[in-house]
């Protein structure tokens, strides 16, 4: 008992230290982003390496969601005879959670797993203490522009998310259902708004695009140096940044729905 | 580090693709198309009941939405609602005495403001009150009534 106590402290005590870490790294990633930005070459490498090659997953997810969300919402709308609310229930569902939270949690797995093992085996491999020798430093010559591609890359593959998804919705809804398309559009349009909805869903996506990528930046940077160092630097890249979305996720909103 | 056509092709695209879908989300999914920053103005009208109405419901005429319910305050001298109500200004002809009543689309329905014309050759204009309302018919009160009718 007395044990089980001890290590329960112990694992908070890690909790807080490892996220005054992860907060003190962003400060410095913030700090360098001006300098980082002028060498935008490397940070347009990156986004080709993790931002268009995402690309594919995440528009093959975005409409496979969007087909199962108007399955599912035209079955529930059915039994209230308010189909033709489907667009309306398929677009906030995406703009507004779907599509950030989904989008955030396949770009860890596609891009941020990868992120996470490359630094780390640089760091295993010695090319950062490398660096380091030659007078480079590391953070600005290797994380700053994957941080920042990460950062650039997911609100706009959030959105595409969502525009895929809702396209998907469509198909099931409009071609397969027989919604009609005018209120599926029409209600949209009445129901959806620029600021509280589209907006919180860039707002989440960029919250969510700094959380994936600074995590992911963060374990690779810190993974001791071994075989296993860097398979737990990848597995914990996934693993935080899929708890820690939803937990933002959940607190934004909570902010948005307490203020609407 | 390898610069190529094809990668600054790809990326291009990803990027393009990205911002082409921000801009779907803000004009077609939403009713940005009709509420935009266009010229509008406000009138205000006094109701006892406004039952569900919410701000940004739409306000009506003859079924079609000329603006949108700006804001509802509750005044505490006179304890009725002031509802604002902010017009697209292309319609400035509006009668003066025009009534304003708050109704139900469909039985269930979002609850939305709708104007019905008068006959005063004066127009509404900006910080107008329209004098003449109906609150919102509550269902609950009408088959209340209905109950009790029943009763005697």
């Amino acid at each position: 008992m007395r044990a089980m106590f001890r290590d329960l402290g112990e694992a908070l005590r890690e909790f807080v230290e490892t996220l005054g870490a992860m907060t003190r790294f962003l400060g410095r990633l913030l700090w360098e982003t001006p300098a980082a930005l002028m060498r935008f070459g490397l940070v347009w490498y990156q986004l080709h390496r993790i931002g268009a090659h995402s690309l594919l997953i995440i528009g093959i997810s975005a409409v496979f969601v969007g087909m199962v969300l108007a399955l599912q919402g035209y079955h529930i709308l059915n039994q209230f005879g308010a189909t033709e609310s489907l667009g309306v229930m398929v677009a906030m569902t995406l703009v507004r959670e779907l599509g950030p939270v989904l989008t955030a949690v396949l770009f860890a797995g596609r891009a941020g797993t990868s992120l996470a093992s490359e630094i780390g085996l640089m760091r295993a491999t010695d090319q950062l203490s490398g660096m380091e020798m030659m007078a480079v430093d590391p953070v600005k010559r290797v994380i700053m522009p994957r941080f920042l591609a990460g950062v650039i890359a997911v609100p706009l593959l959030a959105a595409i998310f969502s525009a895929l998804g809702i396209f998907g919705g469509y198909v099931v809804g409009v071609g397969l259902l027989g919604v009609d398309a005018g209120p599926f559009w029409s209600q949209m349009n009445a129901a959806v708004d620029v600021r509280t909805d589209v907006m919180s869903g860039v707002w989440k996506s960029i919250a969510f695009g700094i959380t994936a990528s600074l995590v992911a930046v963060y374990e690779g940077y810190n993974a001791p140096p071994t075989a296993e160092g860097v398979s737990r630097a990848t597995t914990r890249a996934i693993v935080i940044t899929a708890v820690a979305v939803l937990a933002i996720n959940l607190l934004i909103t909570a902010i948005i729905v307490g203020e609407g | 580090m390898r610069h190529n056509k094809a990668m600054d092709f790809g990326t291009g695209l990803f990027v393009l693709l990205g911002i082409l879908a921000i801009f779907f989300l803000v004009t077609q999914t939403t009713g940005m198309r009709t509420l935009g920053t266009e010229d509008s103005f406000e009138v205000s009208a006094r109701f006892d009941d406004i039952g569900g109405l919410r701000v940004r419901a739409p306000v009506t005429m003859a079924g079609v939405r000329l603006g949108r319910v700006s804001d509802i305050r509750f005044d505490d001298d006179r304890l009725d609602a002031v509802v604002t109500l902010r017009i697209s200004a292309r319609h400035d002809n509006l009668p003066a005495d025009s009534i304003a009543s708050i109704r139900t689309s469909g039985l269930l329905g979002e609850q939305f403001v709708a104007l019905d014309p008068g006959g005063d050759p004066d127009a509404l204009t900006e910080g107008d009150q329209i004098i003449h309302t109906q609150s919102a018919i509550v269902l609950e009160r009408i088959i209340g009534q209905f109950l009790t009718m029943q009763g005697d």
